[in-house]
């Protein structure tokens, strides 16, 4: 039983990680109905900007004081912040009234730029790297056999505490109203006096900051980095992806479940299965939810209008 | 919020179209070593480039030997040490007035890590530049590919240090001067079995590498062999950041040691992972092992573990201080296996290439294949019917971040 548990705890703590991602793909897609396939470059900015400052602190290999782990990562979201306003604001903002395809191509541009500039040995680099040590990751105790780390709770509880602001966000506040209702109709809510390419802005603003917080958290779990243009980083994207798919994309709620559910099922399927079957169960899944529900699990299907 | 059908649709077009994206990215690393110029893509194929060059290698006073290595990606360090050290042993023959009158010179290009590019920048040494010989690679599904291209094209290419025996295997123009994976699952096994005596075991291997899973198989045959069980045996594939499950079903099974056949960057991961989860067991490993970075990832996880290499800069021959001594003033720093077996695999290309009397493709080849007692810093040398080298093994044990020389394992007969 413990090793149930085990998995699941792990899975959950994964799973937060991937709805943390999913949220950023999720907030785009309800708002220009287009998936940002730079998304996963932000994650992995994020977690590479954690080591550059770290590196520029001289803290990167003991454990480090809460204080400065807190910068590092205040540092690293506000970075990767930046980034996201940035892209929007040079490759995807000309392209408002361009076919969607045009965006699509460019945002598949952005994260091969991103890939490669960020290989550059004055940038990050292409090796991978150590991970600095934010949170001591050996810390932990154990409940009836299964092993509890402390940054296990500080992922889940950090991760359900940006979630909840985001939530409060959209839904209690005049920005958030103003991006639903872009997301309803672009055209009439700029027509209402909306400021859609101010609002449009926040969202990229928002989800690249939540992808940072993602990154940085998954390069202390796992303890290394990988290089940046390596597999693992566009594997880590597309499994959130995946998460927002399943979820309903364009719906918040969708991604939070969604990434809790794949988190979990790649897990469980690895411990009881095979781990070498763990990335097709979780696809299988994928093509289950659409075969059963094509808009996701929270998705709303809409009607065409003719 | 809004969504409609067709967007799904447009969806799952995408989700294709991006993991083409995402392999063209990783093909698409760099051309190689500090700020040369790219040249063109190489348009011929493999095929066209079988009949043999009228003037092999190079025009006037030079010599020119191709290297490819992973100079990105994620065994980089692979590339560079190798790099080093064939550069340390091209710069100690010509410093001697070179081979047969002539200076050799190294054309290196970086297939960063990935197969399809090695089989690329192979074809791009044997037909753009035209080199006489070929020096590369050390993870072995990057030496298989680059090999088929040296093999067709009739060109000698000798691997410093892949280990999987499918390397050289029917490949008459493919050398190695390396010990192989048979041998070396052997020597862990052996020394796990006898030095350690733990006799249950449990396999994490990369499913994705031939070199990992060729490593887990000969491990496997020889623990048996030796009365020892396996007691898990499981997999993870190239680019897996999260080992929990694996671990978790690993640690369940209640093995005594945990061998991981891979390379350094995922072992340091991964042992950081099992540290992470409680398992304070030792950890084993092979040559794979062997890079600077494995510390600097790893870290303190790395306490109590154990991997064979090819050399250890403490042995105390002659040969291995005088290497360690001039690479240390090159480079300034202290070299690794994989660099000693790069500066082998040059001086004996150019040894053979004496013997040759010329820089016929065809006589260097046969001249390679009948060395005999070559004296290499990892050992003696000699180049069997296989086109593989039998050389003792060392097992180095990592403690304090430092590893450090144990026993030495001699080949069986």
């Amino acid at each position: 039983m413990s090793f149930f548990f085990g998995l699941l705890l792990v899975g959950f703590v994964q799973g937060c990680l991937y709805a943390l991602i999913a949220l950023g793909y999720t907030l785009v897609f309800g708002i220009l109905q287009f998936i940002n396939f730079a998304h996963s470059d932000v994650v992995m900015l994020g977690a590479w900007f954690a080591w550059k400052y770290a590196q520029w602190m001289g803290v990167s290999f003991s454990v480090i004081s809460i204080g400065t782990s807190l910068g590092i990562l205040g540092l690293s979201v506000l970075s990767c912040a930046a980034v996201g306003f940035t892209i929007e604001r040079l490759a995807y903002r000309p392209l408002r009234h361009a076919p969607r395809i045009n965006i699509l191509i460019t945002a598949i541009g952005v994260s091969l730029f991103l890939e490669n500039f960020t290989q550059l040995p004055y940038v990050f680099g292409s090796r991978d790297k150590a991970m600095p040590q934010l949170l001591d990751v050996y810390a932990g105790f154990d409940v009836g056999g299964v092993r509890v780390q402390y940054f296990q709770i500080i992922t889940v509880v950090f991760a359900f505490a940006l979630m909840a602001l985001l939530s409060l966000l959209v839904y209690r506040t005049r920005l958030g109203r103003a991006m639903r209702a872009i997301s309803f109709d672009t055209r009439t809510a700029s027509l209402m006096g909306i400021p859609t390419g101010r609002v449009i802005a926040y969202t990229f603003v928002l989800g690249s900051a939540l992808a940072a917080a993602a990154g940085i958290l998954t390069g202390v779990a796992f303890g290394s980095l990988s290089q940046p243009s390596s597999t693992s980083w566009i594997r880590f994207g597309l499994k959130a992806f995946i998460c927002a798919v399943v979820g309903g994309i364009g719906s918040i709620e969708g991604a939070v479940a969604g990434g809790l559910l794949i988190g979990i099922t790649e897990q469980l399927a690895g411990g009881y299965i095979s781990s070498s079957y763990a990335d097709a169960i979780v696809f299988g899944v994928l093509i289950l939810v659409l075969m059963v529900r094509p808009s996701g699990i929270f998705g709303v299907t809409m009607r065409e209008k003719v | 919020m809004v969504r409609s059908r067709s967007s799904v649709q447009v969806l799952v077009g995408v989700l294709s179209l991006t993991l083409s994206a995402a392999l063209a990215t990783t093909s698409a690393g760099c051309d190689k070593l500090r700020g040369k110029k790219k040249k063109p893509a190489p348009s011929a194929s493999p095929s066209a480039s079988a009949s043999p060059s009228p003037t092999p290698g190079g025009e006037g006073g030079t010599i020119l030997i191709g290297e490819f290595g992973s100079m990105t990606g994620a065994e980089a360090s692979f590339g560079e040490s190798t790099h080093k050290g064939i550069e340390l042993a091209l710069e100690h023959i010509n410093a001697k007035g070179g081979v047969l009158g002539k200076q050799l010179k190294l054309k290196s290009y970086d297939d960063a890590g990935n197969p399809e590019q090695a089989t690329a920048v192979v074809t791009k040494l044997v037909t753009d530049d035209k080199v006489t010989a070929i020096l590369g690679e050390v993870a072995s599904n990057l030496s298989i590919a680059g090999g088929q291209v040296a093999q067709d094209s009739g060109t000698p290419m000798i691997s410093p240090s892949s280990t999987n025996v499918q390397v050289t295997k029917d490949r008459d123009h493919v050398f190695r001067v390396c010990f192989i994976d048979p041998f070396q699952g052997f020597a862990m096994a052996k020394f796990t079995t006898e030095t350690l005596k733990h006799t249950k075991a449990a396999i994490l291997r990369d499913q994705t590498q031939s070199y990992s899973q060729g490593l887990a198989d000969a491990f496997k045959d020889a623990y048996v062999k030796m009365g020892g069980s396996i007691v898990a045996d499981e997999s993870y594939s190239k680019g897996d950041k999260n080992f929990n499950s694996q671990l978790s079903k690993i640690k369940a099974a209640k093995p005594e040691v945990i061998f991981l056949p891979g390379y350094y960057s995922d072992v340091a991961t991964i042992a950081k992972q099992a540290r992470q989860l409680g398992l304070k067991l030792p950890l084993l490993g092979g040559d794979g092992w062997d890079s600077p970075e494995l510390f600097q990832i790893g870290g303190q996880a790395l306490d109590n573990t154990y991997f064979s290499n090819h050399y250890s800069h403490e042995e105390p021959r002659d040969a291995v201080k005088v290497f360690v001594g001039d690479f240390q003033k090159k480079f300034g720093i202290i070299p690794d296996g994989l660099a000693a077996l790069g500066y082998d695999a040059a001086m004996l290309l150019a040894d053979a290439m004496r013997r040759a009397g010329s820089t016929d493709k065809k006589a260097i080849r046969d001249a390679i294949a009948s060395t005999k007692d070559f004296p290499g810093v990892t050992g003696t040398i000699t180049i069997d019917a296989e086109r593989n080298s039998q050389k003792p093994a060392v097992i180095l044990k990592i403690e304090g971040g430092k590893a450090s020389y144990v026993a030495s394992v001699a080949p069986t007969p």
